[in-house]
């Protein structure tokens, strides 16, 4: 019971911090916030002369972002790999059990 | 185990359906450089074709055109595509994943060799979608079971 009273103490500790950051991000589609200033109008721009793709998320996930995308291949690869491992001679290993 | 479905209704819409499905992915992958889609949506679609081909005619059916090996060796091919693309990159004096210094080989200006990079690299997230999904469905509803065959052989 003490356990629970300290860990829920925490949680609200926790809990009025993160809200505390929050308010100090900047609001919704802000157009002077730093991302909308300086990142999203260098891609908007420079995408078509980079690479010829009209398709801006396309060069950005495939091309600007290669690195993120490929490590999601990578997750996906190896959760299939993690269910043929895990799944592999089920049945078999239950009878023999 | 799924077996053969035993409605001839489902299974010619099926038959029917499968084809279109699957160009319909093709379409999704290739044309993701004009209109929302790429890899991974084009990849799901092609894998659910297979499941769809897979709960209609069953597993054994559906084994004689998709092995399970074949499937294995499909996801693994797809990240070794996109790694292999980037270590080209590599090779050919650039960074990892910088796809303009393909143009060396493709013989087209960088921003056209980023281009064919971008669709070189969505068709190997492609594969490895698509081939990861059929693996994990195959997998659950067979229980792992490498070979349908095996299941009788234990009975007997």
């Amino acid at each position: 019971m003490k356990f629970k009273i300290l860990s829920l103490f925490f949680i609200v500790i926790t809990g009025i911090i993160l809200i505390y950051g929050v308010a100090g991000m900047p609001d919704l589609a802000d157009p002077d916030s730093p991302a909308s200033r300086h990142v999203s109008p260098e891609y908007i721009q420079n995408t078509y002369k980079d690479a010829h793709t009209p398709n801006m998320v396309t060069t950005i996930l495939a091309d600007y972002r290669g690195y993120d995308t490929l490590g999601e291949t990578t997750v996906i690869f190896t959760a299939g790999i993690a269910c043929i491992l895990l799944l592999k001679n089920l049945k078999g290993r239950k009878s023999h059990d | 185990m799924i077996n053969k479905s035993d409605d001839i209704i489902v299974m010619t819409i099926a038959r029917l359906i499968i084809p279109f499905i699957q160009l319909y992915a093709l379409y999704v992958l290739m044309h993701g450089h004009y209109s929302p889609g790429g890899g991974f949506q084009g990849g799901v679609i092609l894998g659910a074709s297979f499941i769809l081909l897979i709960i209609t005619h069953g597993i054994v059916e559906a084994r004689k055109k998709i092995s399970k090996k074949a499937i294995t060796l499909f996801s693994s091919f797809g990240v070794f595509i996109y790694a292999g693309i980037g270590a080209l990159c590599l090779i050919l004096s650039g960074n990892y994943l910088d796809y303009g210094y393909l143009s060396k080989i493709l013989h087209v200006d960088a921003a056209h060799a980023r281009s064919l990079g971008i669709l070189g690299v969505e068709t190997g997230v492609g594969l490895a979608v698509m081939a990861v999904m059929v693996s994990i469905f195959i997998n659950i509803s067979s229980f792992g079971e490498s070979a349908p065959e095996n299941n009788t052989d234990e009975e007997e």
